[in-house]
């Protein structure tokens, strides 16, 4: 079996993409059932203390890729489930809140979630034995890369060429990117470090578009949008 | 033009793209599908689809059909109904009827199955056969289309024993998924956008059904398609008809389901539909044949809203068809009917006859609201629950069942070619 990449989930691995031309990839995801499930907040957290790295993904980052509604309330299915199944606002914003880019690797995700759950359950004890009014299902993704053989030279051939992604592909550099790089980052804005501080400027206004709320295609846009503005403009934003 | 550039027209040229790239490493690989019928029912629909969109990737894919006696399909049939939790006793007679035509169906496929490299058993009808190609070159997986969620045990311990050697299930939603010593994939269901259930219409065909059944076009229409089944709730539906009714008048409430057959329970319920309905000319219960697929789409191209009031659903492919065809859902808080009807977005949930009547009237009274959610009902549709979607996720499963566990896989075509070589 050759495998290009067998790094473990949760571990950061060298972006491929810098500092030769950008290896346009695509991919897709499919979904496994787990067999884990959880009715109440006590069963939900002891679950996420057993549950695979590869279901904390799927919750937080894989359900991007998957059927989703292009608002989402909240920008990962534990928060989601704590507001619509447990009906506890407080737990759910705080999940929210976590960006699992704050975290080196899953683990240190999954120790945050607990503590938060742990936080909570001290605040409000009858979140103990309350029990939610659908159940949760833990599921885990496998994901699929492949390497569709386009290949970019120069960052200003991102402007006519981002249009031409996929979604799943803007799925694998803009979202799945950030599991992967060394500085937790998009593709994008990887590939565009290794030419010096050249494109920071563009590499801050990338780091201001939100992979969590809007859909893939709208993201897409937003990035064409992006870069076809900035290689348009004589004059770039200085270097910082 | 190919069937390829159809659906291309409908999803979008990087859609087809991403399927022909996930395909191409599967160039020539046999992959054959296995199911009990060529005509009628969810599957047989998806298939008549599902194989040239494959073999126009590339793929060698064929369609095979098992055959058996009356007391087969009783016996399926039963299996059918007790997986989705009726408590129906197999007898022994019966259940070597199915393991008997399992047997002889083997034997008529055992070159093409043999030889396959990936084989997809569709149900419990053909779930036997896997025992008797111990020299099976490929990959076999077991796709279940029931809500299985709540089966009779004995049953299902029964069907257990069959599908534990698959290399892999596939269930449409985790709630319906059971333990099995195999990777369990989700996937589900999809509707092609190409059949007479959801082909656009002329706006002619609409006119028809309002001429046919009688029904006013200048006055709000509201639809529930579904059999007489009570998990259907159609007395519910008219509960919230009604309640909505008083605040407008002039609303006109079409249920619509397949004629009772052989399912004795339909005719009571059916019957106690027509009960609840009696006196009231705008309530309108069409019995229409199991083809009757224009007619159907010409109705929910006509409703102003959809209902799926549901108390119990599987994925609820109704509700898809009528989100593809911009219509807002209000359907029952259950089941598929979940990931598909978003609350102010593609329509609402609700879970009283009180509930659904008042989304009814938000709705009615702003129609501007009817427009707006159901465009976006139909392009989450698009983008989530079509064949070719449907068709992504196979091929993903395929890939991925040659890697076995591995969460990351990163793969050429020639890495792959070289896995479905070893098979």
């Amino acid at each position: 079996m050759t495998t290009l990449d067998d790094t473990p989930a949760g571990t950061v691995s060298e972006s491929e993409n810098r500092p030769g031309p950008f290896l346009i990839k695509d991919c897709a995801l499919v979904a496994l059932a787990t067999g884990r499930r959880a009715r109440m907040l006590q069963e939900f957290r002891n679950e996420i203390t057993q549950i695979d790295e590869s279901s904390i993904y799927h919750h937080y980052w894989g359900g991007l890729l998957q059927a989703r509604f292009e608002e989402r309330e909240f920008n990962n299915d534990f928060a989601a489930w704590i507001r619509h199944g447990i009906h506890d606002a407080m737990l759910a914003e705080r999940l929210a809140a976590l960006d699992p880019t704050d975290f080196t690797d899953l683990e240190l995700l999954r120790h945050e979630i607990i503590e938060l759950i742990d936080m909570r359950l001290d605040e409000c004890e009858s979140l103990l034995w309350m029990r939610a009014t659908q159940q949760f299902e833990f599921i885990r993704s496998q994901i699929i890369v492949f390497d569709t053989e386009r290949r970019l030279q120069q960052p200003a051939e991102l402007a006519s060429a981002i249009e031409q992604f996929s979604t799943s592909s803007i799925f694998y550099h803009f979202i799945d990117a950030r599991r992967r790089t060394q500085h937790r980052c998009d593709d994008f804005s990887d590939w565009l470090a290794g030419f010096g501080d050249q494109f920071n400027g563009l590499r801050k206004h990338i780091a201001g578009l939100d992979p969590y709320f809007g859909s893939l295609a709208e993201l897409r846009i937003q990035l064409a949008q992006l870069f076809q503005t900035y290689f348009q403009e004589p004059v770039h934003e200085p270097a910082g | 033009m190919s069937l390829l550039d159809d659906y291309a027209q409908i999803c979008g040229n990087d859609v087809i793209a991403h399927l022909q790239q996930l395909a191409a490493p599967f160039h020539g690989a046999r992959v054959v599908h296995v199911n009990s019928t060529r005509v009628g029912g969810g599957v047989a629909e998806i298939l008549t689809k599902m194989i040239p969109l494959m073999q126009e990737l590339g793929i060698d894919a064929s369609w095979e059909v098992i055959t058996g006696e009356s007391q087969f399909y009783e016996c399926t049939k039963g299996m059918h109904n007790t997986l989705q939790g009726n408590q129906i006793h197999l007898s022994d007679k019966l259940l070597g009827v199915y393991e008997r035509t399992n047997a002889e169906n083997a034997e008529s496929l055992r070159e093409s199955l043999t030889e396959a490299d990936f084989v997809f058993i569709h149900d419990p009808q053909p779930a036997a056969l896997l025992q008797h190609f111990p020299n099976r070159k490929g990959k076999w997986i077991w796709r279940c289309h029931i809500d299985a969620s709540h089966p009779y045990r004995p049953v299902w311990k029964y069907l257990r024993k069959f599908i534990v050697p698959y290399d892999a299930s596939i269930f449409s939603l985790a709630a319906f998924a059971h333990e099995l010593p195999h990777p369990i994939y989700l996937i589900p269901p999809s509707i092609d956008p190409l059949s007479d259930k959801n082909i656009e219409l002329e706006p002619g065909a609409v006119r028809q059904v309002y001429e046919k059944y009688r029904l006013d076009p200048e006055r709000p229409l509201i639809l529930q398609v579904s059999r007489f089944d009570r998990f259907k709730d159609p007395i519910g539906v008219i509960e919230a008809y009604q309640l909505a009714k008083k605040y407008l008048p002039s609303l006109q409430l079409v249920l619509a389901g397949g004629e009772a057959t052989d399912d004795p329970e339909g005719g009571v319920v059916l019957g106690e539909v027509q009960e609840a309905a009696y006196g009231d000319p705008d309530i309108h219960i069409l019995l229409l044949p199991s083809d009757a697929h224009l007619e159907i789409n010409a109705l929910q191209r006509a409703a102003d809203i959809t209902l799926q009031k549901s108390i119990r659903e599987g994925f609820g492919l109704t509700v898809t068809e009528a989100m593809w065809k911009g219509k807002p859902v209000i359907g029952g808080d259950v089941g598929g009917i979940r990931l598909q009807v978003i609350n102010h977005h593609t329509g609402f949930l609700a879970s009283t006859p009180e509930g659904a009547a008042l989304r009814i009237r938000y709705l009615l009274y702003q129609p501007e609201k009817i427009r707006e959610m159901g465009e976006k009902a139909r392009v989450f549709v698009r983008d989530n629950f079509l064949i070719t979607r449907h068709l992504r996720e196979y091929l993903a499963l395929m890939v991925a069942l040659l890697y076995e566990s591995q969460d990351r896989i990163e793969l050429s075509c020639s890495s792959l070619n070289q896995e479905i070589h070893d098979l």
